[in-house]
């Protein structure tokens, strides 16, 4: 759906992600990139916002203090460290954001399986780019299985789409993202395993999804799965279904492939992708609901 | 102090083999024999290590606190260590845990490329004051510079000395002589060796380690280990008494404690399985073998196609869930895969 007037946006962080989800807001019919955020106007990041003709500010969170109305919204796409001094500032000037971070300050976000709730959060996060992958369908099995009793997502990653940053918080990985599991499919164990592996070529991100149930009932989760799959591929086209439900040595199994659209960051670093799909997706959901009354907002999303 | 330090993961390793099922009296009863014997480290609790129990590799039969605790209460001079590979472990979850427990050294591990997912955990256990040592896991898939350069990281986060790990029994000895020797050489703290037998060679890749300057070894009672197992320490020690090097180990008290995990711990003693010949050859991690074995049968395909295509995938321990997709793979016929299994077994057999 094409926005009437487009919403203006800052991006925070000029990492890869912060560089990946310019290229997409670039591309999006609903926001405009007003300004590109880093700390240093030399590095890969800037230099490309730049070529790309993006104003662009070093000042980190500084430049929207100094400017409060260069946008409505901001990601963040800094650390989650950064995030938790970001936010207070970013509150007070009234500025709803989208947390690319673990921190884990705002409310959960998966875009396949909550969009509309979130709506009226001022800040959202979107949890982890393992948990964008597992936690539409640990939802699924959540709501077509009886008695879920344990759900483990296993994610293998390409070594060089792991930069420093993911590895020096795959705790805070690990822990954000089984508890987006808990919040998602109402299970109350969950584990989640990471494994970076240094194959040439690099490897696609993928992610096996287990979970124990009591009663496992496949004929209900294949075609609830299906569906999932298909809601995801609409804002990661990427995503795909390698393995479907399967019954394995008393437990489910199903895997996924994800694969980025090759923006800034090549294919098979799926797993930066996807989040970045996930958060554009849930700040082009802000631009549309702004510019609606909720009444119609309603009609809208069920057509 | 002894020439070599030697490190007995029966108690860890070991329980790959029993599908992670040691029961804490085993713990207990084992471990005082370890003690007895003056084994220097005693490593305990699931296979994968601390915070491992899981779909994925295997559910512990007793939890770590319950492992650790009954190990605990058996050791005094030897020291209670613990495998911690981060992805798996978190601090909050698992390492902080076991070291209120008391463990007294933590074996922080990674793939041999990925050194720094060690940083933190690495730092966690040296700002707790008790050892910590780096561990890089199939190291016959990293060139030696590289290696050097791993290991030098984890000794940068404060790692008191690093352990090589053929998690395949992949290598032979002059490939244990070049990557063990380079380490010695390029490091400042004391390099050791983990071998596995799935080609026969764990006691005489874990000698080479020793002439290449390694001066901590493991090894496991009568070799119980994943796969085909490790160098069986009773041997190891033998030997190295053998060659006039000391490891503060009693012989004999070290053969008792191989007939008493005969007797009490080991349902099956290892031996070099066929699956583990494949597994040795195509450079995949020794434990994966149940796994293959099970799945294999249920898609009913050939274990060997799948370790080998496995292998072609380059796929490193903890990666257990791609042996279904490779199962299921092989069994449509799809993609060429069975084929390249095949192929990939033929270019093995050529090399």
């Amino acid at each position: 759906m094409d926005c009437m007037r487009k919403m203006k946006v800052a991006i925070l962080g000029s990492g890869n992600i912060g560089t990946d989800l310019l290229v997409k807001v670039l591309r999006s019919p609903c926001l405009e990139c007003a300004l590109f955020i880093g700390r240093n106007l030399s590095s890969p990041g800037m230099s490309k916002a730049s070529s790309l003709g993006v104003p662009i500010s070093a000042k980190s969170i500084d430049a929207i203090l100094d400017d409060p109305d260069c946008c409505e919204l901001a990601f963040d796409a800094t650390s989650a460290l950064d995030h938790k001094r970001h936010w207070p500032l970013l509150e007070k000037l009234g500025k709803r954001v989208i947390d690319l971070t673990p921190a884990r300050l705002g409310k959960m976000c998966v875009p396949a399986a909550n969009l509309e709730q979130c709506l009226d959060s001022p800040n959202i996060n979107m949890i982890s780019c393992g948990g964008q992958t597992s936690i539409p369908l640990a939802y699924v099995i959540g709501r077509t299985q009886d008695e879920v009793d344990y759900i483990e997502v296993v994610s293998g990653i390409a070594s060089r789409s792991a930069g420093p940053a993911t590895r020096i918080n795959l705790d805070e990985y690990i822990e954000t993202t089984e508890q987006g599991l808990r919040d998602f499919s109402g299970c109350p164990r969950t584990k989640v395993i990471l494994n970076l592996n240094a194959a040439q070529p690099c490897i696609d991100m993928q992610t096996t999804i287990s979970a124990q149930v009591r009663r496992p009932d496949l004929e209900r989760l294949r075609p609830a799965v299906d569906e999932m799959v298909e809601k995801i591929r609409r804002y990661v086209p990427g995503y795909r279904l390698l393995v479907p439900p399967t019954l394995e040595d008393n437990r489910i199994v199903m895997m996924v492939k994800v694969q980025g659209l090759g923006d800034y960051l090549p294919r098979y670093a799926g797993n930066l992708d996807i989040i970045n799909c996930a958060a554009l997706a849930t700040a082009e959901a802000f631009a549309r609901h702004r510019l609606s009354p909720p009444a119609v907002l309603k009609g809208a999303h069920h057509a | 102090m002894p020439d070599i330090r030697i490190s007995d993961p029966t108690l860890r390793d070991g329980n790959h083999a029993v599908a992670h099922q040691l029961t804490a009296a085993q713990i207990a009863r084992y471990a005082a024999a370890a003690e007895e014997a003056g084994i220097s480290i005693v490593e305990v609790g699931h296979g994968n290590g601390i915070g491992a129990s899981s779909l994925q590799v295997g559910l512990s039969r007793e939890d770590d606190a319950t492992m650790l605790r009954a190990a605990r209460a058996a050791l005094s001079h030897s020291s209670l260590g613990v495998h911690c590979i981060p992805g798996f472990a978190t601090i909050n979850k698992d390492l902080r845990p076991a070291l209120d427990l008391g463990v007294d050294v933590v074996r922080v591990a990674s793939h041999c490329t990925e050194a720094d997912i060690t940083q933190r955990h690495i730092g966690y256990v040296c700002q707790r004051g008790k050892e910590a040592i780096g561990v890089l896991m199939m190291s016959h898939m990293a060139p030696v510079e590289v290696l050097l350069e791993e290991a030098a990281k984890m000794r940068a986060y404060g790692a008191e000395a690093v352990i090589l790990m053929d998690s395949a029994g992949a290598m032979l000895p002059q490939d244990v002589t070049e990557r063990v020797g380079c380490l010695a050489r390029g490091l400042d703290i004391p390099v050791g060796f983990h071998a596995h037998n799935n080609l026969g060679m764990a006691v005489a890749n874990s000698i080479a380690a020793v002439q290449a300057g390694a001066t901590i070894l493991d090894g496991t009672a009568r070799g119980f280990g994943a796969g085909a197992g490790n160098t069986q320490l009773e041997v190891m020690v033998a030997v190295l008494e053998k060659m006039g090097f000391s490891t503060g180990a009693d012989l004999y008290k070290v053969l008792d404690l191989g007939d008493l995990a005969e007797r009490e711990i080991i349902p099956v003693l290892p031996t070099i399985k066929s699956i583990s010949v494949v597994s040795g050859l195509a450079g995949v991690f020794s434990a994966f073998a149940k796994h293959v074995e099970r799945i294999s049968k249920q898609f009913q395909v050939d274990p060997r196609d799948v370790f080998f295509e496995l292998g072609r995938r380059r796929i490193v321990a903890g990666q257990e869930d791609i042996i279904l997709e490779v199962a299921q793979q092989l069994a449509n016929g799809g993609a060429g895969t069975a084929e390249g299994g095949r192929q990939a077994a033929e270019r093995k057999r050529a090399a």
